[in-house]
């Protein structure tokens, strides 16, 4: 092996043979063979390593592990956890999803301050540890089906702020989640976007969330996405962890029960 | 000490398939910062990969290829439980070297 190949032309010749099979299909297909070779690899795997170990490690002003935070499933058990979130919790008396209670936890198990994530910055010192542990819980409901139980009254209640809203119309452009996301083979440039009030549509959103996406190359959880498709609509961004996205995340995760959790995901 | 790479590597009819999934910036000292500082090149600049003493594959990776780059390849000769490593070096003299089993 003394000749040396320039691996990144490879690369390059590789990426570029999926746009000429697109002129068969759909430009859907050329992105769904896009997503497929990516899939081989997706760069989540690495926030799922680093999230294990912050998991386990002992942080904070108290020096705990995450360890005995009870994402619903009792203390410590992460297998299947997300798929069953969001859910109503005893202890805090809320609807969390999984990052509001992940916050909950680090705030009671290690000392680390809500402010921490609320004025935090994506990405950024404890949000990126955060992104890293969602990263590695979600992992571990992957291809088990979504199971969140309706059953509490507050689920109910966060269903219905969820659903409005989901509808609910205004800023600048007068939008709503609906606008996009309320009708089937909508498209934001190549885009396909899921119509999110159906099952279909709620499964393949809710379940590849949260993801990588490459264009970026960053992982994005569920509030990240939630906080980008307000900025898309002109609103100002919801607070971290607030009612309102949980609500949001109640309704989409309603709607996609018994669906497949394909997290964490790619995304162009 | 950079960060960890992901490796799996399977045998199958003779030919070891290694998928390799790299943790690095990758960054092509072509961007601005948002105070519109240039942000330093830092990227992989070489890869080696091992089958026991041979070397079986060597790259020369530059700022073209994308953060966190995966690799596939495939080499004749691997056996069931042989090791393969993997490992690289960036143009700040960062190195990092992970081995896998051959499954």
């Amino acid at each position: 092996m003394k000749k040396r190949l320039t691996l990144a032309a490879l690369a390059i010749v590789a990426a570029f043979t999926a746009p000429a099979a697109m002129a068969e299909g759909s430009a859907a297909d050329g992105i769904a063979q896009y997503r497929a070779m990516l899939a081989e690899g997706n760069p989540s795997e690495l926030w799922e390593l680093a999230g294990e170990d912050i998991w386990k490690e002992k942080r904070g002003p108290k020096q705990a592990s995450l360890e005995q935070c009870d994402l619903g499933k009792g203390p410590g058990v992460v297998k299947g956890a997300s798929a069953a979130l969001p859910r109503y919790f005893k202890d805090t008396g809320r609807v969390q999803d999984l990052e509001s209670r992940l916050m909950s936890c680090m705030e009671t198990l290690q000392g680390i301050a809500p402010e921490n994530f609320v004025k935090g910055k994506w990405g950024k010192g404890e949000m990126e540890k955060m992104e890293q542990i969602v990263a590695y819980v979600v992992g571990q409901s992957r291809d088990m089906k979504v199971n969140v139980d309706m059953s509490a009254p507050q689920m109910k209640k966060m269903y219905a702020l969820g659903k409005e809203a989901f509808f609910y119309r205004a800023g600048p452009m007068d939008f709503a989640c609906a606008t996009c996301h309320g009708q089937d083979d909508k498209r934001i440039r190549l885009q396909d976007l899921p119509n999110l009030t159906k099952h279909e549509g709620a499964a393949a959103g809710w379940g590849s969330w949260p993801a990588y996406r490459v264009s970026n190359g960053q992982f994005w959880t569920m509030q990240h996405r939630l906080n980008d498709c307000y900025r898309q609509q002109r609103f100002p961004e919801p607070i971290y962890g607030s009612d309102v996205t949980i609500a949001l995340s109640v309704y989409m995760a309603k709607t996609a029960n018994g669906g497949t959790v394909m997290t964490p995901g790619i995304k162009r | 000490m950079g960060n960890p790479m992901r490796i799996r590597a399977a045998e199958k009819d003779g030919v070891t398939e290694v998928k390799v999934l790299m943790n690095h910036e990758m960054e092509t000292g072509q961007r601005k910062d948002s105070s519109g500082n240039l942000i330093p090149a830092h990227f992989i600049s070489e890869l080696t990969a091992k089958h026991g003493d041979k070397v079986v594959l060597q790259a020369e990776f530059g700022p073209s290829v994308s953060k966190n780059p995966f690799l596939s390849f495939k080499f004749k000769g691997g056996a069931k439980g042989d090791k393969v490593v993997v490992s690289w070096i960036d143009n700040k003299g960062d190195t990092r070297s992970d081995e896998a089993t051959i499954g």
